[in-house]
């Protein structure tokens, strides 16, 4: 199915950038009308992901990360967060409730949970020392018009 | 993200605002540790109700604050959550921690 609206975002790992990049996302989404439940499940989702990026893909350094929205005609909303940092290991650990790999930095070990409730998919690919590829899929559920 | 902290009758109330990420967990988050440092309080109240955005930052600043109230030999409190952060709070169970009344977590 084609998109029916795409859009591609760089911006360095900073953490300032985290509110940048769920507020640009939601702008973009805003484009399918969705209630301000979806948006905000939205923002969420992608802050939890921008924030892995930073925290762990990069560890804190200064690099480039690189998301892709697309909005299609079913009222699917995918999103794409990537990093070209250290990449992860193991993705099940990863993903498991209340792993951290950086327990002294408060993180609860809980993005990867909060992604999969707020989305109905979350694909993660990642390599070692290549970096790691978040996909976040969400169907809104389409107002009457 | 600003937080400002009162403290009256060893009660210490923190009363966040503005968007709870992992940016602004971190300064939120030495703000309140050094009130209740020095000030020892029998209860910490953190009051989510100007908060307009949380993701699982605010969850590890929650269960941070739990464990230095353990330590305080204090308690916990949680008030005032708008829904959306009750969503995420949900997730992680945190109303076995957490003492939260008044708009707070109900099952």
């Amino acid at each position: 199915m084609k998109p029916l609206n795409e859009m591609r975002l760089s911006f360095p790992s900073k953490s300032a950038n985290e509110a940048f990049a769920r507020t640009a996302v939601a702008a973009f989404v805003a484009g399918l009308d969705p209630t301000v439940d979806e948006l905000t499940d939205i923002k969420t989702a992608v802050s939890e992901a921008v924030t892995n990026a930073i925290v762990h893909g990069y560890r804190e350094s200064i690099q480039t990360i690189y998301i892709t929205a697309a909005i299609y005609p079913d009222n699917r909303v995918v999103i794409r967060i990537r990093d070209k940092g250290c990449g992860i290991e193991d993705i099940r650990q990863a993903m498991e409730p209340l792993y951290t790999s950086c327990p002294q930095e408060e993180r609860a070990g809980l993005g990867f949970a909060v992604m999969q409730s707020l989305c109905d998919k979350v694909r993660v690919t990642s390599r070692l020392g290549k970096g790691t590829t978040v996909t976040l899929t969400r169907i809104l559920s389409g107002r009457e018009s | 993200m600003s937080v400002r902290v009162y403290l009256a009758e060893e009660i210490l109330t923190a009363y966040l605002s503005g968007e709870l990420d992992h940016h602004a967990a971190r300064s939120i988050r030495e703000e309140i540790d050094e009130a209740a440092q020095r000030a020892h309080p029998a209860v910490l109240v953190l009051d989510f109700r100007d908060v307009t955005f949380m993701d699982s930052s605010g969850i590890g600043l929650v269960m941070g604050r739990y464990a230095l109230m353990q330590e305080l030999e204090g308690e916990l409190k949680i008030e005032n959550l708008p829904t959306h952060i009750k969503k995420v709070m949900r997730l992680a169970g945190l109303e076995r921690l957490a003492n939260m009344e008044a708009g707070g977590i109900k099952k």
